[in-house]
């Protein structure tokens, strides 16, 4: 098996289509600027807070029967609807023209990294500025940057609970008799940073919860920092003390999420994260070891990161033991059946909506619903599933006519799925197949094209 | 970490691997020492209470309703029944139908759909921290009695449902993981995923799960059931209760399953009566499709809130508090509707606008679970429902 097979599988959606093809153009495609996300925009984040604070006083008003407000409420909410309908097909748009595959690979691990998801059509502008303004301008930068960007998110204030976070002894809290919410803070340190073996302690968490406050959000006012909220005094976070004796400040937090990108443990909570996605359901110790040790040297460059990985030999092992998740199994059939971005953006919902949401529902990963801030599994037995493979298949028997009118022959399509990677049964089934429809479902289905 | 992926599983997709769990290749297993069946249907959105049984005794009741009561319900004394539920009064006539109202969860004051549901199936009350709220008070019963069979329990349809997620096995099936591919393609597919255990096994199981859904059509129950489950056309909740009829007349002894199409913010009077005719719908093709068993079954149908007692200016009603929950089965001592009910005075009202919940739901599926399989009080306060006071029998089974 030539390797640059191997490597389009394993950190893009398999061989279709134009992309590097070797380990070192492949980084280097990431040094470009983020061509897909221009060419198949969703939001902007001074967008998504205007339709947010819109969508609040608009409905606030007409709950107060305020004349007009009817009128204005269903205008945002039609525009919000748009954008309901535009942003999985610009995810899914992005997948398919993508010629730095691994650029979409990676920003569906970050989001799953800092997983969340919001509730009802208000909080749907934010989760669409969370992907393109908190974590695709940073997925080839430093991890620190990223993680100011997701922690102090709106949208992760919301989901963690931080915007009803208020010290205690702050005037706020004194006043109204309200205190903290540690949700934010367990988060952070327990899957995004340090790892739930990380060496912090529940005295780490209420103090990291502590220098939180003050850091909220609300729809009419946008994100903020309020010193009413904020707990007095200084915080002592893993042996170091963040904050001063008088007024609080934004920065302290920052200073402390800075130290915790570069904290050994996140180097090596994180790495782990990346060969689990990336190379192998069990990677080998010496591939997380390489990537926490260019994480600690370079102090959290993510491009150091994915070098070491990329570079080491586990990534080259001919063993595809991992499953491909649902979002990646039906992106990478798309785009192996030539479907172009345009034509994704144009499609009518009563075809994108079976051959990608209504599908991700049924083979278990909802799309931006995970079950909590842990994220979606990554074990291959999780997705391969009697449900989760019947419904691969039913898609593969099915959605290809569906997308792709004129079916192309079946003993070329596996070539251009698979390379040489397709094994010599599948060849062989293909060749069998009773029609062409057969033929391409077959080798959408195959464990081949499952696995990655 | 680790727990939580391992429930992660219980609760996506199918937590049994064919390895694990020998039924499905052997002679199906007898299930454990229960014999009573229990089917939980989660109603989610928030039913409308006050519209599934309208308290039309109430003086106030009409008057917040204005617009609501088109078609006039079937009096069943204080209260009467939504019209579109008039296919289960033989079912109230003959002591198989019963109702609990002005019920609800702990849950206060947010009125979310996610947060009211996840509560709701979690069992547990407003003090318990997110984590605890993983599991589903349906898997912590069956964790209760160990020796189990993994067919003891599913959950049906492909919304995920917590309230059977755990750690004990539980299947999961719905038409969608049916795998119903025949001829070449099969022996093709049988071919490819031959090599690779993981697939072949999910195959196996997958086609396995469809021949479990066909139901027995050589008895007269049988052809009843498929006949009614035919009839019902293609994405019918037929096929999702005739399902749980057929595993249950069978081995498994208890089902959930979800119904949506509550959320009623406006146009309640074209909504909620589709909705309820799918609920009675559903029980309907229990009963038929359990034939001599309904008599030892329970049907509980709750809700995540209920509804605003007035309705709002579109016709429709907004988030509330306490609701309805309706009880059937052969099991069930029905044709009563229990609970206290509060009044609908502005000062009687949850916040002046909800349904005062008197009781709470849990308390009733607790005294379900304690008459059907006979688990004891002190389980169901501590593990079942943490803190729960189940407070005196309200005397819902025969």
């Amino acid at each position: 098996m030539t390797q640059s097979t191997l490597l389009t599988i394993r950190f893009g959606f398999g061989p279709a289509g134009e992309q590097p093809r070797d380990g070192d153009a492949i980084l280097e495609s990431l040094r470009g600027a983020d061509r897909m996300r221009a060419a198949f925009p969703t939001v902007t984040t001074p967008e998504a807070l205007e339709l947010v604070r819109t969508y609040g006083e608009t409905g606030k008003a007409m709950r107060q029967d305020k004349a007009g407000a009817k009128a204005a409420h269903e205008a945002v909410v039609e525009q919000i609807r748009a954008l309901q309908r535009r942003m999985p097909r610009a995810l899914f748009a992005r997948i398919m023209d993508s010629d730095t595959p691994l650029r979409e690979r990676l920003c569906l691990f970050w989001l799953d990294h800092f997983s969340l998801r919001h509730k009802g059509l208000g909080g749907l502008p934010l989760s669409a500025d969370f992907i393109d303004g908190a974590i695709r301008p940073h997925m080839t930068g430093r991890f620190g940057d990223m993680l100011r960007a997701t922690v102090l998110h709106p949208q992760m204030m919301l989901f963690l609970d931080q915007v009803n976070s208020i010290g205690p002894r702050s005037r706020v809290g004194l006043r109204r008799g309200l205190g903290l919410n540690e949700n934010l803070a367990r988060e952070v340190l327990e899957l995004h940073t340090i790892g739930v073996d990380g060496s912090y302690t529940q005295q780490d968490v209420r103090q990291f919860a502590e220098l939180l406050t003050g850091a909220t959000f609300s729809a009419v006012e946008g994100p903020r920092f309020v010193p009413g909220r904020a707990e007095p005094g200084s915080e002592t976070i893993l042996g170091q003390t963040y904050g001063r004796p008088k007024r609080a400040r934004l920065e302290d937090i920052h200073a402390f999420l800075d130290d915790l990108a570069v904290h050994p443990e996140t180097a090596r909570h994180i790495a782990r994260k990346l060969a689990v996605h990336f190379v192998s359901d069990d990677p080998a110790p010496d591939l997380v070891a390489a990537i926490a040790g260019a994480w600690r040297q370079s102090d959290g460059d993510l491009m150091a990161a994915y070098a070491a990985m990329i570079d080491h030999p586990a990534a080259r092992d001919a063993t595809l033991g991992k499953a491909r998740q649902p979002l990646d199994f039906i992106g990478a059939a798309m785009r192996t059946l030539g479907v172009r971005g345009d034509a994704v953006m144009a499609m009518k919902g009563q075809l994108f909506r079976p051959a990608t949401l209504t599908a991700l529902d049924v083979m278990g990963q909802p799309f931006m619903r995970p079950g909590g801030p842990d994220g979606w599994p990554e074990e291959a037995e999780a997705w391969i599933t009697p449900l989760g493979l019947s419904s691969r298949i039913r898609w593969a028997m099915t959605m290809p006519a569906r997308l792709r009118p004129q079916l192309p022959d079946p003993r070329d399509f596996v070539q251009v799925a698979l390379g040489e990677t397709a094994s010599a049964r599948l060849m062989w089934s293909v060749g069998a197949a009773d029609s062409v429809v057969q033929g391409v479902g077959l080798v959408l289905a195959s464990p081949e094209f499952n696995r990655r | 970490m680790d727990r939580r992926g391992f429930l992660r599983r219980g609760a996506g997709l199918v937590g049994c691997s064919l390895a694990a769990h020998p039924f499905l290749t052997t002679v199906t297993l007898a299930s454990g020492p229960w014999d009573a069946r229990l089917v939980v249907i989660i109603l989610r959105g928030g039913m409308d209470g006050l519209d599934a049984l309208r308290p039309v005794g109430d003086p106030a009741f009409a008057a917040a309703r204005p617009g609501l009561l088109g078609e006039p319900g079937i009096p069943l004394g204080f209260y009467a029944m939504h019209p579109a539920l008039a296919p289960l009064k033989p079912l109230w006539d003959a002591g198989e139908l019963g109702f609990a109202h002005a019920v609800s969860t702990p849950y206060r004051g947010k009125r979310s759909h996610f947060d009211g549901q996840d509560i709701l199936e979690a069992g547990t009350g407003l003090d318990m921290a997110d984590e605890a709220r993983r599991d589903g008070w349906l898997n912590r019963l069956l964790q209760t009695a160990p020796g189990l069979s993994s067919e003891t329990a599913f959950a049906i349809g492909r919304d995920e449902m917590k309230v059977l997620a755990g750690p004990a096995p539980v299947l999961n099936w719905s038409p969608e993981a049916a795998l119903t591919v025949t001829g070449q393609s099969r022996l093709l597919l049988d071919e490819l995923y031959h090599a690779d255990p993981l697939f072949r096994d999910a195959a196996q199981e997958a086609m396995d799960l469809a021949e479990l859904a066909a139901p027995d059509t050589v008895s007269r129950r049988g052809a009843a059931l498929a006949g009614m489950v035919a009839q019902g056309g293609r994405n019918s909740v037929r096929k999702l209760a005739g399902f749980a009829a057929e595993r249950l007349y069978n081995d498994t002894r208890i089902a959930a399953f979800s119904l949506g199409g509550w959320d009623t913010h406006r146009r309640q009077d074209q909504g909620i009566g589709q909705s309820l005719g799918e609920l009675a719908d559903a029980i309907l093709t229990l009963k038929t499709g359990l034939g001599p068993v309904w008599g030892k079954t329970t049907v509980l149908a709750m809700t995540e809130f209920g509804r605003t007692v007035r309705e709002n200016g579109t016709r429709g009603t907004d988030h509330g508090t306490g609701g309805a929950m309706l009880l059937a089965g052969g099991a069930v001592r029905g044709g009563q509707v229990l609970g206290r009910w509060p009044g609908l005075d502005e000062a009687d009202l949850y916040e002046r606008r909800d349904l005062m919940p008197t009781g709470d739901v849990r308390a009733y599926a607790a005294w379900a679970m304690r008459g059907l399989f006979g688990t004891e009080t002190a389980l169901l306060e501590r593990d079942i429902f943490p803190g729960l006071d189940m407070g005196a029998n309200p005397g819902l089974l025969r």
